[in-house]
């Protein structure tokens, strides 16, 4: 019983009953498998997140994300004060997280191929991309760049889903896709 | 040397009994207890404002309870059982004297002050950090104190665990080998230094950040050590819930381990493949690259989910085997259909046996995978899983030892037999259901520790479908099930403390482990005395099944988002 010492004292010369040799072999396998299709959606996959990333001060990325939205601003959402960016297909797209807000909000292009900088100036947030469902931490002091490649048009919603102080759940962004 | 007097005999299993160690055993259980009940409040505090009819709590509150939830359950109610099971498995199962029980005490002590003072601090409202508290956002001092001195306690209790095995070891207590189950809390207590150890390097800088000595820590390297104790905690608590399912297969059937050598090494695999296993939960972060991800998530290829998978063969295994034994060979199932489902220590194990696989464990590979996890980071999902690991697994598997070890070690009847009986459907039921529905709203991208998902104070609220808010009512109401069947569980144990028959000895008797008369003779291991387990087999067949469609499934929601690279 395993609430006593082993009733033989060399229980590690025993035999091991077939189905456990059978379960450990299917388990490995399939352990095994587990592993390879991380490398193998890297491969053949469309959702891989890239690893580049920078250090960079918060107030720099601050003075690139307001370089973009000065030159590429289309409209105000609603009356939020919030800009709208219409930024050139193709190119770099910045959207900069704070306490409590997803600044700017970007209208991108279906089947357009962007280059996202993400990062805060102040705490760790969480970029959920809704209803897409893809999730992103975002850390101040360190610019993730993310190839994103929206493929519906729509009207999308950035929450906040790392908790970031009593604001935290008013810090709702926005993302237009739009046919060209 | 040991002087018998220290002795107690359990007149239930015959077990040699160290006086010091016995009420270590039952100081450490009860203070458990206590704290399940306070952080089981601030829990259906938070299920009961995400329930969005309700609401119940404002905002601040909300963040507060949910600090106070994570950190009084997951740590105190968990570590303290664990020193319980500790001191029980080297002391009692090797009839040995317990080594310093004044250290043991100080142990005790340090993590009873500690887990007041955090506590102390999150209820003056200044430390809603969450229990992660994840830098730059800061906590008073106070807060990474206490968890500092709680972690220190559970530490010494570690050595008084490994000095009682060398005291055990010496004094020749026990012939052989250990016990498996001792086994398998010598692997939680090994894992337990390595996550206290680390806990230190990045909790001492933090305190001393806190107050003003150090300037800056950076953020991506705080979460990568954090998880490398927050992760290895975890395994503490898989280590000691599973040696928990052996004992109690060995208590209630009399179970033999299909195989001493196969679980021990299950048991190694943990040790050996999970160390520093923090990547998965930074699969989605800036600044490290694909490749630790993988090899680290996978803690190398996955061995350890192996491990768990052989244990989740091996232990129900051993039961069929002992039930077929005793003339239950009909069919796949008879040894199943007539196990005790009444007795609380069974129907408990069995529940936190099946769902810890079916929930907890697909879900946490599924999300542990570095590029689904695009898909699950942060989301309800992820407490989902976990309420499928910690709660429904190790939870109740605590829960069923306890229905045990109470009455034996206090020597009395339960109070509420007939409340006993429902008190693991309630609770496993009720919390499985809750981890169903939370992973449910996760999909449809329901953040976690997130006070409002109707968004009413946002600029630009974001409109969740009908759906997310019904799983998240759902997710209420289970809750509330586990609740009551929480609830229960404290009254039966608080009220047979204090107020349980004293037991009578007749009643004892089914409680009785029947001990080897002479460990020698008795044979039974191997070949010659396992019995083919094909029962077991065809739900281990059931649960890989299971696994493979739902991993498979999330891929292909995974292929259907944006492209990403
Ligand atoms: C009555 C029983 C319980 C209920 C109703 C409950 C409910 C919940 C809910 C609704 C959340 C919040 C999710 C969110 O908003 O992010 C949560 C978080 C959590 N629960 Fe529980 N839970 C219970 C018991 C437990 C137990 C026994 C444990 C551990 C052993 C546990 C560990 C946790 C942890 C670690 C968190 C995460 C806290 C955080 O995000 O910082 N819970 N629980
Ligand atoms: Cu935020
Ligand atoms: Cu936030």
């Amino acid at each position: 019983m395993a609430i006593f010492p082993p009733a033989q004292r060399i229980w590690w010369k025993e035999p091991i009953e077939r189905s456990e040799i059978l379960w450990i072999t299917i388990a490995l396998v399939w352990s095994l498998i587990l592993f390879f299709m991380m490398p193998y959606w890297h491969l053949v996959g469309e959702q891989n997140l890239s690893n580049e990333a920078y250090r960079i001060k918060p107030d720099v990325f601050a003075e690139r994300t307001e370089a973009m939205a000065d030159k590429y601003t289309v409209r105000e959402e609603g009356d939020t004060g919030t800009p709208v960016v219409h930024p050139p297909a193709g190119g770099d797209i910045y959207m900069l997280a704070r306490l409590w807000e997803w600044w700017p909000v970007l209208e991108l292009e279906k089947d357009q191929t962007y280059r996202l900088h993400l990062s805060s100036v102040d705490w760790v947030h969480g970029f959920s991309l809704l209803p897409e469902n893809i999730n992103i931490q975002v850390h101040p002091e360190y610019e993730m760049v993310i190839t994103v490649t929206p493929n519906r048009a729509g009207e999308y919603s950035v929450v906040c889903n790392e908790f970031c102080g009593i604001g935290h759940h008013t810090m709702v962004g926005k993302i237009y896709v739009v046919d060209k | 040397m040991s002087n018998n007097a220290d002795f107690r005999i359990c007149p239930d299993t015959g077990f040699k009994i160290h006086l010091p160690a016995d009420k270590l055993i039952k100081w450490n259980a009860v203070t458990a207890v206590v704290f399940l009940l306070v952080g089981g409040i601030f829990g259906l505090g938070v299920a009961l404002t995400r329930w969005p009819a309700v609401h119940l709590l404002p905002a601040d509150w909300f963040y507060l309870a949910l600090t106070a939830h994570g950190f009084d359950v997951l740590l105190v109610w968990m570590i303290f059982f664990e020193m319980a099971i500790l001191y029980f498995a080297g002391a009692v199962l090797l009839g040995s004297r317990l080594a310093a029980p004044k250290v043991a005490w100080v142990g005790y002590w340090m993590m009873l002050g500690g887990a007041l003072i955090t506590n102390i601090a999150v209820l003056r409202g200044d430390s809603s950090v969450m229990f992660t508290s994840y830098v730059p956002m800061q906590a008073a001092p106070d807060f990474y104190l206490g968890i500092i001195i709680f972690a220190v306690g559970a530490l010494l209790g570690c050595f008084v665990f490994f000095g009682t095995l060398v005291i055990a070891k010496q004094e020749k207590t026990y012939e052989g080998s250990v016990p498996l189950v001792t086994f398998g809390a010598i692997t939680a207590a090994i894992i337990a230094v390595f996550t206290i150890a680390t806990g230190a390097i990045i909790l001492i800088p933090t305190l001393l950040w806190s107050v003003g000595y150090v300037g800056h820590i950076d953020s991506v390297m705080y979460k990568v050590v954090w998880w490398a104790m927050g992760h290895s905690s975890q395994q503490i608590n898989v280590a000691a819930h599973i040696a928990v399912w052996y004992a109690l297969a060995a208590i209630l059937f009399g179970a033999k381990p299909l195989s001493e050598k196969v679980s021990r090494m299950a048991f190694l695999l943990y040790i050996l493949f999970l160390q520093l296993a923090s990547a998965h939960h930074l699969l989605v972060e800036p600044g490290l690259s694909s490749e630790f991800k993988i090899f680290n998530t996978s803690y190398a290829i996955y061995l350890a989910v192996l491990a768990s998978m052989i244990h989740g063969l091996t232990v129900p295994g051993s039961v069929e085997a002992a039930q077929r034994k005793k003339g239950f060979t009909n069919g796949l199932f008879e040894w199943l259909r007539k196990a005790p489902w009444g007795n609380p220590s069974f129907s408990g194990f069995a529940l936190s046996l099946v769902m810890f696989g079916f929930l907890g464990g697909i879900s946490g590979v599924m999300m542990g995978t570095e590029q689904l996890n695009i898909i699950t980071h942060n989301t309800m999902y992820v407490p989902g899983h976990f309420h499928g690991t910690v709660v429904v697994g190790s939870t109740l598997a605590f829960m069923a030892l306890a229905y045990w070890l109470v009455p034996v070690l206090w020597q009395r009847e339960l109070v509420f037999p007939g409340l006993a009986k429902w008190q693991p459907y309630l609770f496993g039921i009720g919390m499985g259901l809750a981890s169903v529905f939370m992973m449910g709203a996760g999909t449809l991208g329901v953040p976690r520790r997130h006070w409002d998902m109707s968004f009413a104070d946002a600029t630009m609220p974001y409109d969740f479908p009908g759906a997310a808010h019904l799983m998240m009512g759902l997710n209420g109401i289970a809750a509330l099930i586990g609740g009551i069947g929480g609830t229960i569980f404290i009254l039966n144990m608080v009220g047979t403390i204090l107020w349980g028959k004293p037991k009578s000895k007749a009643a004892a008797e089914p409680e009785k482990p029947a001990a080897p008369a002479q460990p020698t003779v008795v044979s039974g291991y191997g070949s010659a005395g396992t019995m083919a387990v094909p029962g077991t087999f065809t739900l281990a067949m059931v649960f890989l099944v299971a696994f493979v469609l739902y991993y498979f499934v999330n891929w292909k929601y995974l292929a259907g988002v944006w492209g990403l690279s």
